[in-house]
């Protein structure tokens, strides 16, 4: 109840946001772009369209999520509406769960938009509506659930602007961590390697939710990996959450 | 009487600033607030008021110390079940109306639909938006966001109410307003804590004070031990004399107009004031002896520390 009421002022909050439609308008018009690219480009059309379409709702997801999650606490304790609410019987964590829960939603409805934007230019394109597409999409929602949670644990403690870096470099470090992956293959048992694993292990990979190349192109994804994936996300997720409260627990509110 | 309140060795410093400087806000508070009172906390800007009030609830963590809320730790959710809190210069969700803030904050406490129709538009009424409630808070007056506070403190019925400046922005006749619902909270059995500059206020409608200077208690107690009825002078204006005539009699003599104002420190002095103007055919405006007030105290006692 406490939880769906904060998540439900910070939807309300959110979608009165400009960034968020200037985003959104970003978004449709590079969906909608890809037929243009595609036009100018030899061979597989459909595949061209898919490809940036798919980037597309990636790309300017991350940023509403990073854009928009960064300033939600943030604004509340500069507006010092935070006085109020934890002045009521809300624990810190209720609070950070119902905007993180209320920033997903937000996000839910726009990556909805999106998607719906993309499939109606794909049917335009072949006639059918691609099933598939949906679950590279679905992944990649579950990738802007967590950035949503990483950008709630810096706003946290610190300003928009540095929550925005450190989100994006969040972001940054995520899409090549799995270059570690590579390295440890290539290391010989011992220290540095214990190293190198543990970082991997505290690192956010977030190429575990890009199924884009496999959906675009047709390629089998064995069915362990969607779930795995969706695992490591739903756990990941957990633990930024689970530290942005511990953070915003000891904060002192002057 | 059970108290409240019941706060024991409050201590709290921070760090501030590029480099880090520690400044010890709250230096060892003690005090308790009894229920069914309305208990004034006073002190000039950074004595620690507002830093009291945000340990009380836990939106700062103190270094040391005991905070007790109607017998139970100021950390327990149950403690604040029972409380109101009014913040200094509310900001609230300015696209909400006051009826949406109001019963988010009552979805905040969990009261069911019919229970948060049936308070809001009891405590619209109450703090009079009425009129207003279908108004954003962004086109809301800053007296008017005040009262729209004072609503969202009282949306659970609360025990305890914790105002911080609550008359601060408000005209003479909101001011007014207020202190009578707060004095009604009063006769409701609730219990009042309060902090407020405007002295007179305080001293019209609260049982007990505590002043803090420092970050540290210099004077707690009843109202009525502290204020004196000691006359500490007198006022007297007449008409139809010089000023000259009462020299040797009073201080601060002044004249406008024909009339003459002057202070008689000396209560003995007074009946000679009055014999020295019946007897030269002057006329008695008006004569007021002046008591000691609250002002009077708090001044003296931050001059002092």
């Amino acid at each position: 109840m406490k939880i769906g009421a904060i998540a439900g002022i910070t939807f309300k909050e959110a979608k009165r946001d400009r960034i968020l439609y200037l985003l959104f308008f970003f978004a449709a018009l590079g969906i909608g772009g890809a037929r243009v690219l595609a036009i100018l480009t030899v061979g597989d059309r459909v595949k061209i369209i898919k490809d940036v379409g798919l980037a597309s709702i990636s790309l300017f997801g991350v940023l509403m999520a990073i854009l928009i999650g960064t300033g939600l606490v943030y604004k509340e304790i500069d507006k010092k509406t935070i006085f109020t609410l934890l002045s009521k019987p809300l624990h810190r964590a209720e609070f950070i769960l119902g905007k993180f829960l209320g920033l997903v939603l937000t996000l839910f409805v726009m990556t909805l938009f999106m998607s719906l934007i993309f499939l109606a230019i794909v049917y335009a394109h072949t006639l059918r509506v691609e099933g598939t597409l949906l679950v590279a999409v679905g992944y990649i929602f579950l990738e802007l659930v967590l950035i949503t949670a990483a950008a709630i644990l810096f706003s946290s403690f610190s300003t928009p602007i540095l929550s925005s870096l450190f989100a994006f470099a969040f972001y940054l470090i995520g899409h090549l961590s799995w270059g570690l992956e590579l390295i440890l293959k290539k290391m010989t048992p011992g220290a540095g390697r214990t190293l190198v694993r543990a970082l991997y292990a505290v690192l956010p990979d977030l190429e575990n939710f890009n199924f884009r190349t496999e959906v675009v192109h047709g390629l089998p994804i064995p069915p362990g990996i969607y779930f795995s994936s969706a695992l490591y996300g739903v756990c990941y997720t957990a633990f930024i959450l689970g530290l942005a409260v511990l953070v915003f627990r000891r904060r002192d509110f002057i | 009487m059970a108290n409240a309140i019941r706060i024991d060795n409050l201590q709290k410093k921070f760090r501030l600033g590029f480099i880090p400087k520690t400044r010890q806000i709250l230096k060892g508070i003690t005090f308790s607030v009894s229920e069914g009172e309305i208990f004034g906390y006073l002190g000039p800007n950074g004595a620690g008021k507002t830093t009291t009030i945000k340990c009380l609830l836990d939106l700062i963590h103190p270094d040391a110390g005991t905070i007790e809320i109607f017998g139970r730790s100021h950390l327990s959710p149950r403690s604040r079940q029972t409380l109101g809190f009014l913040p200094e210069n509310p900001y609230f969700y300015d696209y909400l109306t006051a009826a949406e803030f109001l019963a988010f904050t009552a979805d905040l406490f969990g009261l069911d639909r019919v229970e948060k129709e049936e308070r809001i538009a009891r405590l619209l009424k109450l703090v009079g938006l009425e009129r207003a409630a279908g108004l954003p808070l962004r086109k809301f007056s800053r007296g008017m966001l005040q009262r729209a506070g004072l609503a969202q403190a009282l949306v659970n019925d609360p025990k305890l109410v914790i105002l911080d400046e609550p008359l601060g922005g408000m005209d003479p006749i909101g001011r007014k307003e207020i202190r009578d619902i707060i004095v009604r909270f009063k006769d409701e059995g609730k219990t009042v804590f309060f902090t407020s500059h405007i002295l007179q206020d305080i001293e019209m409608i609260c049982d007990r004070v505590a002043i803090i200077v420092g970050g540290r208690i210099v004077k707690e107690g009843a109202l009525r031990d502290l204020v004196s009825e000691r006359v500490l002078f007198t006022e007297v204006t007449v008409s139809g004399l010089s000023p000259e005539a009462f020299r040797g009699l009073g201080e601060s003599i002044s004249a406008r107009g024909d009339r003459v104002f002057l202070k008689v420190y000396d209560e003995s002095k007074v009946d000679e004031v009055l014999e020295l103007v019946h007897d030269q055919k002057g006329r008695l405006v008006s004569l007021s002896p002046r008591t000691e007030t609250l002002e009077d105290i708090f001044i003296e006692t931050v001059t002092r520390t």
